[in-house]
């Protein structure tokens, strides 16, 4: 069981969380002016890498705020990302 | 006295309070302190069960939780299947039977509670033996808080039955001195009887107390979250294979020496030690001290140990350097060990020579119990001198310690528990010393030359009464065939023999079985490696996992304001969720159909009503909500009047349908939305994350308000002459109340907010009051339905009565592959937005398909019964070779009063195309016929819904 540094609560049990993927998939500004496969890429496509992923968790049993963390895939190992980052994946 | 085999002094066992049991049928005594294991062998009694797949009798072949063979059958005082004898304490009244290898689930229901806790430490410990008092120790005197688990019923862990002395008197005392002093302390927990038999991320560790039978709860589930956490797991010692080393009567050493020093129990009178391992020749010499005949010493080494082989010869005891054991006799019990000579380095044995005796002593070296190592993530790297695989590189926060990590005597093992403890305490910023390290006796650090097997005297059969895993009766010749059909990986050829799956998962035999296929394959064990080390550590039953979390608080039930009413009017229910929603109301005699048909009835020529409060519901404010509809829902909601409500279908970004409700506009900045029941928290969720991560410029606040209103749906052509009674104050005519609007008023006396909706195709209002009144509002509209005949009705009639109007429900007519369109639905679709959630991909070539499965009608042939939902529909009347092209499925399907045919909704290839077409249900082995219509069966016109 993950503990998981929320920005606003502190560390609190992988249970407590929402999973959200992969971080800083930001949704095209201009959908019309994507591509249909670029559209896709944006909807389907996500990384899977072995090792340090960047990605968002929402603390659902408590403040229920979205914030993205950098977690080693492999060890389980979580540091919080850049202040800035935590609180919006795109702004 | 207790049995033949016990001393008359020693040990730790209360020969002042005997035991009274029962094994097999038959009558025994043992004494306080005794494992069931302890007090057979004082008896003298080896075999406790067989084998499962040969047969054969099996005895007990440890002294703890490794134990592999003596599986027992406990009937009382608690019926539990399946335990190792090694690890059941005894009691006054036990009773139990031996198994052939595994167990059978009680019949009678348990009656026992069990429970969980949670705490969190700076430190954890597991295991109490030197090592993890040591560790405890420094950590404690560092001002840590401190939680020490043992799986045993005292602490202590090797030092009970080793019988060394520390600081010149019985380590026991020394012990007892550390625990006392342990418990004094102000954030120090003592677990003993507690497994710690899980490491996940974290160090979050899971553990088992066992508090026994007369316990308030038997046994409890602990979750500890740990800053750091010292493995003092201690090591479990190596059997030696060799033809019939499985006969009842044959052990590893230190198990004898434990059942010797802890239970003053001599396993046997005359015995042979087989060992390649300095360790074995202690437990001979202190056998032999306590009376018992040591005929041999069997090294397989070319030479034995010098310090020990001066010891032996001091006793008069023979030893075999250059010699090994190659086979046994006896049927229920050893009677003789067959020692032959041998070269360890040719692998060549000798002729056998029987030597009788009726205990056999192997040792093979130790395992350091790794497993919680390795499921903490930490690696282990075979080492060539210990023949064993021993944690290497480094966990953060995780501390191997003692024997754990491959330690062996004493001091090494006291030194390395309190540099653990300290080095604990200093990653958490304490300043930590050791405690000086109590003096130990100054024997040889042991040695030993691995060794997985000896030869086979048996040509014509090699190997196949050599036994690697004993609770699997796995024998070298299982391990020969596995790597001879080509297997090489070790956790194949696990599979494919089973070795290492039994109930101690391979505890004595995992690493043997990888010496093993590395010499049948002619590599080194360290290219073999380990299966993986998974959690439970120990056997764990599902009750103690359960916890309370069973039955009614298995999870949690969410009930509305009015279901004690529902409850009374005998319906039964339907869950959603978590929440329990009435299903119908049968009348006396009323199968489901009757009163479903009813309750249908009802509702399209009187009035019916219906407990809707399940809906969820979110109130939305802020200056941007309006613009927030608008991005959220795939129609229009800015252009929405206060007072008015509009349906919503709101798409995930890849254009598929995610739910839809009603938005009820209730001031300039404030909306209310309601969701399908089930998926209240998950539209919550969704519409938190756009506005969190994509529209961080909008100014909305989001409220779950679901439980604070109470909802009754009153529906059909008199709903309005029923609600008129009790809401003198609201304007019920047409003109004044239109479709899809609300008021606000009094019902019933009470503060209500009544809405014009139809799921029904009916004249319909929905009351909203706060949840307090919900009961007391339904009971009024009962009362003032009463004159017109008012029918409640349940989830039933309400799916049959909107499948009739064609609206689909979210869910269950949609999978996540169905978009609006699909359903008919592209009128609720707006043309005039920029941009919603789901728009752009209604251009994507898969979405733009024509050829998509649309939402459609089906009539089955007359005749026909209901079609059962899921059934799949084909083009042709008879099935063609397979792969049968399929055209789509049913949805939903039903009968129904008013159009006097079983009927149903279906998604369908193309199928708005199709509509008066024939294609085919496959019910059973039947072809139905069904007819394509259109998904609205009544009233197109949409002519009732005034009234």
């Amino acid at each position: 069981m993950m503990l998981i540094p929320c920005p606003w609560c502190g560390p609190r049990n992988e249970v407590e969380f929402h999973y959200g993927g992969q971080a800083d998939v930001a949704c095209p500004r201009d959908p019309d002016a994507v591509s249909d496969a670029e559209w896709a890429r944006f909807l389907f496509f996500r990384a899977n890498p072995m090792g340090a992923f960047t990605e968002r968790w929402m603390h659902r049993a408590g403040c229920r705020r979205w914030f993205t963390v950098r977690r080693d895939t492999v060890t389980h190992e979580i540091r919080p990302v850049g202040a800035e980052q935590e609180r919006a994946v795109t702004v | 006295m207790s049995g033949s085999f016990r001393l008359a002094e020693g040990g730790r066992i209360d020969r002042d309070r005997p035991v009274a049991f029962r094994f097999e049928g038959r009558d025994y005594q043992g004494c306080a302190g005794d494992t069931l294991a302890s007090a057979l062998l004082a008896n003298g009694v080896h075999q406790v069960g067989t084998g499962i797949r040969h047969g054969r009798p099996r005895g007990i072949a440890s002294a703890g939780a490794e134990e592999p063979s003596a599986l027992v059958q406990i009937v009382k005082p608690f019926p539990e299947p399946m335990l190792t004898a090694t690890t059941v304490e005894l009691r006054d009244g036990l009773e139990a039977h031996g198994l052939p290898g595994q167990g059978r689930l009680a019949a009678d229901p348990d009656p026992a509670r069990y429970d969980a806790m949670h705490a969190h430490c700076d430190v954890l410990v597991v295991g109490a033996g030197p090592a993890g008092l040591s560790a405890a120790l420094a950590a404690a005197r560092a001002g840590a808080r401190v939680v020490v688990a043992d799986a045993d019923t005292e602490f202590g862990g090797g030092l009970l039955g080793s019988g060394e002395l520390l600081d010149h008197a019985p380590a026991a005392d020394w012990v007892r001195r550390v625990t006392a002093e342990l418990a004094r302390g102000p954030d120090v927990r003592l677990l003993p009887r507690t497994t710690v038999f899980g490491h996940y991320d974290g160090n979050y560790l899971v553990a088992l107390e066992d508090r026994g039978p007369d316990a308030l709860t038997r046994q409890r589930t602990w979750h500890i979250r740990a800053r750091e956490a010292v493995l003092a797991t201690g090591a479990h010692e190596r059997p030696l294979v060799f033809a019939d080393n499985d006969r009842p009567g044959t052990m590893p050493a230190g198990a004898a020496r434990t059942y010797l020093h802890r239970y003053g129990v001599v396993a046997g009178r005359r015995a042979v030690v087989f060992t390649t391992d300095d360790g074995a020749y202690p437990a001979a010499l202190d056998l032999w001290g306590a009376g018992a005949e040591i005929a041999a010493v069997v090294d397989a080494r070319p030479e034995a140990p010098p310090f020990w082989a001066r010891r032996c010869a001091e006793a008069r005891i023979p030893v075999l350097p250059g010699h090994a054991v190659v086979g046994t006799s006896g049927e229920e019990h050893v009677t003789a060990a067959h020692i032959a000579a041998f070269d360890p380095d040719s692998g060549t044995i000798g002729a056998a020579d029987p030597q009788a005796c009726d205990l056999l002593l192997v040792s093979g070296g130790w395992n350091p119990a790794v497993h919680l190592y390795s499921q903490a993530g930490g690696p282990v790297a075979f080492d060539g001198a210990a023949g064993a695989f021993l944690p290497a590189g480094s966990v953060p926060g995780v501390h191997p310690a003692g024997a754990a990590s491959g330690l062996r005597t004493t001091a090494q093992c006291l030194s390395s528990g309190a540099v653990a403890g300290v080095q604990a305490a200093s990653r958490l910023g304490l300043e930590a010393a050791a405690a000086p390290r109590p003096e130990t006796d100054a024997h040889p650090v042991p040695k030993g030359r691995p060794l997985w097997r000896v030869p086979d005297p048996d040509t014509e059969a090699p190997g196949a009464r050599q036994f690697v895993d004993l609770a699997r009766d796995a024998t070298v010749a299982d391990i020969g065939r596995a790597v001879g059909a080509g297997l090489t990986s070790v956790e194949h050829i696990k599979r494919f023999t089973t070795v290492g799956t039994g109930h101690d998962q391979g505890k004595t035999s995992g690493t043997l079985s990888t010496g093993i296929i590395a010499e049948l394959l002619g590599t080194d064990p360290s290219e073999v490696g380990t299966t993986t080390f998974r959690a439970p550590y120990t056997p764990v039953a599902f009750a103690a996992l359960a916890g309370r979390e069973r039955g009614d608080l298995y999870d949690p039930v969410r009930v509305t304001a009015m279901h004690d009413w529902h409850v009374g009017h005998g319906a039964p229910f339907e869950n959603v969720g978590q929440w329990k929603r009435p299903w119908y109301y049968p009348r006396r005699g009323e199968d489901m159909e009757a009163a479903v048909l009813r309750e249908c009835r009802a509702v399209r020529t009187g009035v019916g009503m219906q407990d809707v409060s399940t809906l969820g519901k979110i109130d939305v404010q802020g200056p941007d909500a309006a613009a927030f509809l608008d991005l959220v829902y795939t129609n229009m909601m800015s252009t929405l009047k206060v007072g008015r409500i509009r349906y919503g279908l709101m798409c995930t970004a890849d254009g598929m349908v995610f739910d839809d409700g009603t938005v009820m506009r209730t001031g300039e900045n404030r909306y209310l939305l309601t969701t399908t029941s089930g998926n209240a928290a998950h539209v919550l969720e969704h519409l938190e994350d756009w506005l969190q991560t994509e529209w961080t410029h909008l100014r909305v606040h989001l409220t779950s308000v679901t439980e604070q209103w109470a909802t009754i749906a009153l529906a059909g052509p008199r709903s309005r002459e029923v609600l008129a009674r009790v809401a003198a104050g609201i304007d019920l005519d047409n003109a004044e109340f239109p479709f899809m609007s609300w008021r606000n008023g009094a019902v019933a006396g009470r503060r209500a907010r009544v809405c014009r909706i139809s799921f029904s195709g009916e004249l319909a209002f929905e009351v909203n009051v706060p949840w307090w009144h919900g009961r007391h509002v339904w009971e009024a509209l009962y009362e003032a339905g009463g004159p017109f005949g008012i029918t409640p009705y349940g989830t039933e009639t309400m799916h049959v009565l909107r499948a009739e109007k064609g609206f689909p429900i979210v869910g269950q007519d949609t999978d996540g592959t169905v978009t609006p369109q699909d359903l008919g639905m592209g009128w609720a679709v707006s043309r005039k937005k920029a941009d919603f959630i789901g728009r752009r991909s209604f251009s994507r070539p898969d979405t733009a398909r024509t050829d998509r499965k649309q939402l459609v009608g089906l009539i089955p042939a007359a005749g026909e019964g209901v079609l059962p939902e899921g059934t799949q529909l084909v083009e042709t009347r008879v099935l063609p070779e397979p792969p049968v092209p399929m055209l789509g499925h049913v949805t939903s399907s039903y009968r129904s009063a008013v159009l006097g045919t079983p009927f149903a909704l279906a998604l369908v290839r193309g199928g708005r195309d199709r509509i008066g077409q024939t294609v085919y249900g496959h019910v059973g082995d039947r072809l139905v016929p069904v007819e394509i219509t259109d998904p609205v069966f009544y009233d197109k016109e949409g002519a009732r819904r005034d009234g």
